[in-house]
């Protein structure tokens, strides 16, 4: 479904990432993990259409997505849950999710997602007309995950769904992941909570400064470093 | 110790300084820019009225509807043309940009019209007044507080219930991620300056119809209170520029009220002394917006 293919890119002069490959076949669930400033993130904000490739490709369903904008990006099926949520403070959850269907212009439509969310998010339809900034963590996670999935994605895009959450919701976040997998979403989940999203996924890339450092079943990766030297960033000896 | 025409003069004044801020911020909401420009819309409205005046008849009130319609198409260009070419270079190159797009509206004014200052007409009703209990109400002020209140109205209605209104809103906040949900940024700057040229046009109106006549360099008042009434209500939200613009309008008179007559002139001067007040203990404004400092790249 999504084929990134040998992309370079660059933030001012700083190359982020080196040489990245990553393919997401459909129905999968892949994680991509590493240290902080590996890359992860700037993997699927380039996916997302937020910076550029200098080179190399990323093809969605076998058309070349890397020059599109990220308005077109989300209409091709790919839609993203950010870094830090990026919940809209000052609009009231409806609107958030409003927003999140965007691209689909049917009211009727609209309605019965709606619906659905609530009934997957029950906070959320409680909180249904309070501001998104009002929201704690976790539901301000949900939000994020509700409001990509109004789009009706078929690659769905999670950078650190967990970070910053209690332990509780964490665990939350991880059942409502692979929840979401097993209805047949498609997903490309960043996480830094690597041991957790080892046990979730079948697949992994392990990225280490601009660089895919390892591919393959979670035993590989596990095998392949050391995990809390990629946890903490750096060689712990 | 209020009387009725000093509330309804104060409302007036305040109604009118709340369109000014309000269409200077709903530009810089998204582009966090202050669109130094945004006088010259003012202008351009004036001008055109003045321009329409001269032919064969029309309705007062078609002239005004085409001549909010040229700001509104004005802002457009402006936009099109300047701002969207060096958007995504440095604020400073936008910032730039709109001191050229100011200079050459103002120039473009000076030699297609003169640097003289043209008497624009008004209907009869702008200078009539209407006599409440024992006082006299001029129609301008009434005519100015219905009319933003409306325009205020149909705004807010606007940003709220329209899908278009909230990706504005959303956009304010977080720009890159509005565009992630599909919502193209071109739209969202192009929607925010159409509207900005809409208020400029409605308040060129009202502006010139207090002081008669348009000149090139007309559009640097407003500018000025737009700016002052956004420091005071807080320059990241809509609420806030409304709330200062009013603020600004009564406190404005109320200062002219209790002043005496010899120091009326330093009434401006009193003013920026409260401005620089609040900037000291609110540095923010008053309302506290709830945007992000991020800009469009």
């Amino acid at each position: 479904m999504l084929a990134i293919e040998n992309i370079l890119v660059r933030y001012g002069s700083i190359t982020a990432l080196h040489d990245i490959s990553i393919k997401v076949q459909t129905g999968e669930l892949v994680a991509l993990i590493g240290a902080n400033g590996a890359g992860k993130t700037t993997t699927l904000t380039t996916v997302a259409g937020n910076l550029k490739p200098v080179t190399g490709d990323i093809q969605f369903e076998n058309t070349s997505i890397a020059s599109l904008s990220p308005e077109q990006i989300i209409r091709k099926g790919i839609a993203i849950v950010p870094e830090g949520r990026e919940i809209f403070a000052s609009l009231t959850v409806e609107e958030n999710l409003k927003l999140g269907a965007y691209i689909r212009r049917d009211r009727s439509e609209f309605k019965r997602d709606l619906d659905e969310t609530v009934t997957m998010f029950p906070i959320l339809g409680e909180r249904i007309h309070q501001q998104g900034g009002t929201l704690s963590g976790g539901e301000q996670q949900q939000l994020a995950v509700a409001r990509a999935l109004m789009s009706h994605p078929k690659l769905l895009m999670m950078d650190e769904p967990s970070l910053g959450l209690a332990p509780a919701l964490v665990d939350q976040i991880f059942e409502l992941i692979v929840k979401l997998h097993d209805s047949g979403m498609t997903i490309l989940l960043v996480e830094q909570n690597v041991e957790r999203t080892l046990d979730i996924v079948k697949r992994a890339y392990l990225l280490k400064n601009g660089r895919v450092e390892a591919e393959g079943a979670p035993e590989v990766i596990r095998k392949h470093v050391d995990i809390e030297s990629v946890y903490l960033g750096s060689k712990v000896n | 110790m209020f009387s009725l025409d000093f509330l309804i003069n104060a409302l007036s004044l305040g109604s009118l300084y709340a369109l000014i801020a309000l269409g200077l911020v709903i530009v810089y909401g998204i582009l966090k820019l202050v669109n130094f420009a945004y006088g010259e819309l003012i202008m351009v409205g004036g001008y055109a009225l003045f321009m329409l005046g001269n032919l064969p008849a029309l309705p007062w009130l078609v002239m005004a509807l085409i001549a909010v319609t040229i700001a509104m198409l004005t802002s457009y260009l402006t936009e099109r043309v300047a701002f969207r070419p060096v958007r995504e270079k440095s604020l400073t190159a936008i910032l730039i940009t709109s001191f050229a797009v100011s200079t050459l509206l103002q120039n473009a004014a000076l030699l297609i019209v003169s640097s003289r200052s043209r008497a624009v007409q008004f209907p009869a009703i702008f200078s009539g007044s209407v006599r409440l209990g024992n006082v006299d109400i001029a129609n301008r002020n009434i005519l100015v507080i219905v009319t933003s209140t409306l325009l205020l109205i149909a705004l807010t209605l606007l940003l709220k219930r329209t899908i278009l209104g909230i990706a504005l809103r959303a956009a304010a906040d977080k720009f890159q991620m509005t565009r992630m949900l599909g919502v193209p940024a071109n739209l969202i700057i192009s929607v925010a300056f159409v509207i900005s040229g809409l208020l400029a046009g409605v308040v060129s109106l009202f502006w010139i119809g207090r002081v008669g006549s348009v000149t090139p360099t007309i559009g640097l008042s407003p500018l000025l209170i737009a700016f002052v009434a956004t420091v005071i209500g807080g320059m990241n939200s809509l609420e806030g520029a409304v709330v200062g613009g009013y603020l600004y309008g009564f406190l404005f008179s109320i200062i002219s009220l209790i002043l005496p007559q010899n120091l009326l002139d330093y009434r401006e001067a009193l003013m920026f002394s409260i401005v620089i007040l609040i900037l000291l203990f609110k540095p923010e404004g008053l309302i506290r917006g709830t945007y992000s400092g991020e800009r469009v790249g």
